[in-house]
């Protein structure tokens, strides 16, 4: 079964695949390769792991004022990923948000961070403020 | 949102179509938000339609140049429209090449070409070309309880803490739209409720010089985040470009864009103040450990003691900087296998060329850059290996961006690399 949480829109629009979860923030300028969609940052947990075409799914945005422009690359790149799914709310990742023009959510009601694992599929319904996730294993009771 | 009857003239058009483009954009992003008006800002600084070989080849729509830029990339728009005069207050940053080192930073003809475009365009357009990502060493001091619109990260952390002006860390395209209307969402850093501190960090070593404020700021940034902190301890009176380090670090290893130090910073003569109606989150204490453990993070990428580049200026070296990096060097030269590369905004080298410093880096064998640094340019000496630098947030960037080995140190270990090659920077 599939599992709703509900949330605000940041930015409209229904996207929906692959998560790609990082409990690390991401920083745009010098975090990341916007030719190829990779992180590059030096310390991050997702260092080489592409996110085109994913539903990223992060604590928020760090580091430089041009993170939004960064990813606005990403998008004339086609390297953007396809929906954004964030708890901490900054200038950065909503301005970034904005011009990759992508569906993103925040201000869940339950932390997306807990329950979306990479590799799940995941549905963001920006508009109605809702995703879906439908999880790759499904685990078995703890009882 | 509740816009006023300027903003939704703006938006219908009646004031043209770069102004309802500019408002669409600064909508969307204060919908983003949820931000409920705007304020009103009469002070921007960003990297209004700077292009770059991407970008130029990206966009091949017919027509002029900045317009095409500045429409389809930095105000988001579908549709070109012309740029108007700026009569905001507005300075263009860091970026693009110094127009008299292009050839050493190793930069094409064509990279120089679109980089004095820009300029030419931007400043008959009135933004103010200060080039640097130091705007309040350059001529741009907002006073306190002003509404900016910031980029560059140590600038926005400069602008909150030191001089108790009021901006986001805006980006590339908000900024543009600023210069447009004069109008940023009233969110964040702009309203008194945000600009209290969240967590508190008791300083148990003495921080005095400008490493040790670089190592502190990066610890604060790491277990901060985006947070806002107050200091608290053994610090001394932090000068300008202490702060500068401290500021610029924080912002790289976290996301700090305001700080607080108890009897320092504008809005924190108490703890109390600083605080307001907040108790501190968490409390973290910067010890010697603490202390140690920065050093060794700081210095991670570095492995091979043989230097070939030392890079001083980031953020861009105030004036007092340029004159120890001479002090420093003392009359010699630097080693035949090293390269150094000081940067700097365009003010403060004309002063550093009035005072002869630059005459005495140049002698030594260095050099003094403006408009750019080697992250924000991608623009190192050739087949450069090893880094020495004194500042704690290149030393974050350089090495992921350039894929080099790099050792962080004080403005003494540097130079000491520049004359003898070597890397024999010591742990506090």
């Amino acid at each position: 079964m599939n599992i709703v949480l509900r949330g605000r829109k940041v930015v409209g629009g229904v996207a929906e695949g692959e998560a790609l979860v990082t409990r690390d923030t991401i920083s745009g300028w010098g975090g990341v390769n916007p030719m190829l969609g990779t992180i590059i940052e030096s310390r991050h947990e997702l260092r080489g792991v592409s996110f085109k075409d994913k539903i990223l799914v992060c604590p928020g945005a760090k580091g430089s004022s041009g993170w939004s422009a960064m990813f606005h690359t990403c998008r004339l790149a086609g390297t953007a990923p396809k929906a954004v799914v964030f708890n901490e709310m900054t200038t950065k990742i909503a301005l970034g948000c904005v011009v990759m023009r992508v569906p993103s959510i925040t201000e869940l009601d339950r932390d997306p961070l807990d329950v979306i694992e990479t590799g799940d599929w995941v549905k963001v319904d920006a508009d109605r403020g809702v995703i879906e996730i439908r999880k790759a294993v499904q685990k078995a009771s703890s009882g | 949102m509740k816009l006023t009857d300027d903003e939704k003239a703006m938006l219908d058009g009646s004031r043209g179509k770069a102004h309802q483009k500019a408002m669409e954009l600064l909508v969307r992003y204060a919908e983003a938000l949820d931000a409920e008006r705007f304020v009103d800002t009469d002070n921007v600084a960003g990297v209004p339609g700077t292009s770059n070989m991407f970008l130029e080849n990206y966009y091949k729509q017919p027509g002029d140049r900045y317009d095409v830029i500045y429409s389809l990339f930095d105000l988001d728009s579908d549709e070109i429209v012309p740029v108007p005069r700026i009569t905001v207050n507005s300075c263009h940053l860091q970026g693009g090449v110094d127009p008299e080192n292009w050839e050493t930073l190793g930069a094409k003809p064509e990279a120089l070409r679109i980089s004095q475009a820009g300029e030419t365009s931007a400043a008959s357009h009135g933004i103010r070309i200060l080039k640097t990502c130091t705007p309040y060493l350059a001529g741009n001091v907002p006073k306190r309880g002003d509404h900016c619109a910031w980029m560059e990260s140590s600038a926005v952390v400069y602008c909150n803490s030191v001089l108790g002006a009021r901006t986001n860390t805006e980006g590339r395209e908000s900024t543009s739209a600023a210069m447009i209307t004069g109008k940023i969402p009233d969110w964040g850093f702009h309203r008194d409720e945000f600009r209290f501190a969240s967590h508190r960090i008791d300083v148990e070593v003495p921080v005095e010089s400008l490493m040790d404020w670089g190592m502190l700021g990066y610890y604060t940034g790491e277990v901060i985040g985006e947070r806002i902190p107050v200091l608290i301890g053994q610090y001394g009176k932090p000068d300008l470009i202490r702060h500068k380090h401290f500021g610029a670090a924080a912002a790289s290893s976290g996301g700090v864009e305001m700080y607080h130090m108890v009897g320092v910073t504008p809005e924190a003569p108490t703890l109390a103040a600083a605080l307001g109606p907040n108790k501190p989150a968490e409390t973290f204490h910067y010890g010697k450990a603490e202390r140690r453990r920065t050093y060794e993070t700081l210095n991670s990428r570095g492995k091979d003691p043989n230097v070939d580049y030392v890079m001083l200026g980031c953020p861009h070296a105030a004036l007092e900087q340029i004159q120890e990096i001479c002090r420093l060097l003392d009359g010699k030269k630097i080693s035949s296998n090293v390269r150094l590369w000081v940067f700097t905004s365009r003010a403060v080298r004309a002063v550093a060329d009035a005072q002869g410093y630059s005459k005495i880096i140049r002698d030594a064998g260095g050099v003094v850059i403006t408009d750019t640094c080697s992250a924000i340019g991608q623009a190192l000496p050739p087949d450069t290996k090893v880094a020495a630098l004194d500042s704690a947030k290149q030393v974050h960037y350089l090495p992921a961006i350039m894929g080099i080995q790099a050792w962080f140190g004080s403005t003494a270990d540097c130079i000491n690399a520049a004359l003898t090659g070597r890397w024999n920077g010591v742990a506090p």
